[in-house]
């Protein structure tokens, strides 16, 4: 396993490189939107990549829940950190297509607003991870998991209905794909899930160095602790 | 009766005289929407014909932050008391107590709404132009929505510093969707311009889907510790 | 068109940042054991 993470790095970058290429000189310009459009190119693969980190972080969360095994854990928020990375990615760089597209920053539509919820959801898992003490932890921020996953289908679907008794423009709108778009899309997100899961990896890593140094660490307090006198 | 629902009668009876005598919730959650609903009244102004369209979201917030002072308090007893650890120690079944801090919760909140919405009406000149019963589903599915959820959290955030702030954080976006629906059919049922039953419905699945995980998980985040 | 170019840098730097994040953890992390495995 150890071998396969270098592996991964120096495979990734080329291919970040390659596809960032792809999207900013070979992708034909769009019709309507001209240059500006070439943002999807991250903004959709940067989007599909967080879910499935966020699903991985679901995943993680019902096995610990589960097993109780601390490696879940680690899974778990790794997933939810990476995710929340790249659905900061999604945000921002939405309103920047968006202004000049639709002249708007902002628009309450299914898609942005339904990937703020997903990101304030997960924010707030994190957050929760990191005030509170114990080692009950993880069992806590599990549960929060869970229920943020049974939320997002009725996230989705309270706005779509919401969205179709007040429509408003669409970000990432519709409109048939060229085909050449399509592989230029796919390439992006391939390379963005490599350097997603390098750094989920790394995460994970960190996560299990960190768990392993507080467990010496309080096993050292306990040996010092003076017991009798 | 089965040990569950003699708990669950017996530890509600105990919230609900120990809140009668003292009404430190319910005055607390009353001055609070109170206040939350004249300041909203100093931003929008109320009189227009455009406040039939904003109030389902007024209403709902205020309720909403006026909830949040209630739930903040739930466990505060028993964390005086050191309740929860005797109760973990009796074989009694933790949904139990879950089941009776959330109805006790769900009872101060409706007090609350009962005695707001007549104010609501006064403030606002509201009118429903649709069918006002219709408020009444709305009205107990969006409360416990926000109830269930919210005692739930409150178990949760026992564990965190900064409790009081923990416990909006993590409920707020979990009840996005139901919050949706609550304002929406508010503003159907005020406007008489859509039908509030999609929301309703809504509101109905989000209530099931998490008081069944409530249910499940209640005791796991209980025993935390 | 600059929002563009906005568009990507703002994609960098938000990975960029969180790389640097793994990296300041890592070595917090790897003081803490050096101060571990250097005590008597």
């Amino acid at each position: 396993m150890k071998k396969a993470f270098p592996i991964l790095a120096v495979l990734t970058l080329p291919l970040l490189g390659y596809a960032f290429y792809e999207a900013m000189f070979v992708a034909p310009a769009d019709q309507m939107q001209g240059e500006v459009y070439r943002i999807i190119y991250y903004h959709v693969p940067s989007a599909w990549t967080a879910f499935i980190f966020f699903f991985i972080n679901f995943v993680a969360s019902i096995v610990y829940l589960i097993r109780r095994n601390p490696k879940a854990d680690a899974v778990a928020v790794a997933g939810a950190e990476v995710g929340v990375v790249f659905c900061t990615v999604v945000l921002v760089t939405g309103p920047l297509w968006a202004r000049p597209v639709w002249g708007i920053w902002w628009t309450w539509d299914i898609r942005l607003t339904s990937t703020l919820v997903l990101w304030l959801i997960y924010v707030s898992y994190l957050i929760l991870r990191r005030f509170t003490h114990g080692d009950q932890m993880p069992v806590l921020a599990s549960a929060l998991a869970v229920f943020g996953a049974l939320d997002m289908p009725l996230v989705y679907f309270s706005i779509w209905f919401f969205r179709t008794q007040h429509p408003q423009p669409v970000i990432g709108g519709g409109g048939s794909i060229d085909p050449r778009m399509l592989h230029v899309w796919l390439l992006n997100w391939a390379a963005f899930f490599c350097y997603g899961m390098l750094i989920f990896w790394a995460s994970y890593r960190l996560e299990n160095l960190k768990r392993e140094l507080e467990e010496t660490q309080s096993l050292e307090s306990m040996l010092e602790t003076p017991r009798f006198r | 009766m089965s040990s569950s629902t003699s708990i669950t009668r017996a530890t509600l009876a105990k919230d609900i005289r120990l809140e009668w005598r003292s009404k430190d919730a319910i005055n607390s959650m009353l001055f609070f929407a109170l206040l939350v609903v004249v300041i909203f009244s100093f931003s929008f102004d109320p009189i227009a014909e455009e406040s039939r369209h904003i109030a389902g979201g007024l209403i709902w917030v205020a309720f909403l932050f006026a909830a949040v002072v209630a739930l903040n308090q739930t466990w505060a007893r028993e964390l005086r008391n050191s309740v929860l650890d005797a109760y973990r120690v009796s074989p009694a079944p933790a949904n139990a107590l879950f089941l009776a801090k959330a109805l006790g919760n769900f009872i101060f909140v409706c007090v609350l709404e009962t005695l707001m919405a007549p104010l609501f009406t006064v403030f606002y000149n509201l009118r429903p132009l649709g069918p006002a019963w219709q408020l009444v589903p709305v009205a107990i599915l969006g409360t416990w929505a926000l109830v269930v959820n919210g005692t739930f959290f409150a178990a949760i955030s026992i564990h965190t510093r900064s409790r009081e702030v923990m416990l909006p954080l993590l409920l707020f976006p979990i009840t996005i969707p139901a919050l949706l629906a609550m304002v929406q059919a508010t503003n159907a049922i005020l406007t008489g311009q859509d039908s509030a039953r999609f929301w309703i419905v809504l509101l109905l699945t989000y209530d099931v889907v998490f008081t069944i995980a409530c249910l499940l998980l209640f005791e796991t985040v209980m025993y935390a510790e | 068109m600059k929002y563009l170019y906005a568009a990507y840098a703002a994609t960098w730097i938000i990975h960029i940042s969180y790389l640097s994040i793994l990296a300041a953890r890592y070595r917090r992390l790897k003081r803490e054991m050096r101060a571990l495995e250097t005590k008597p």
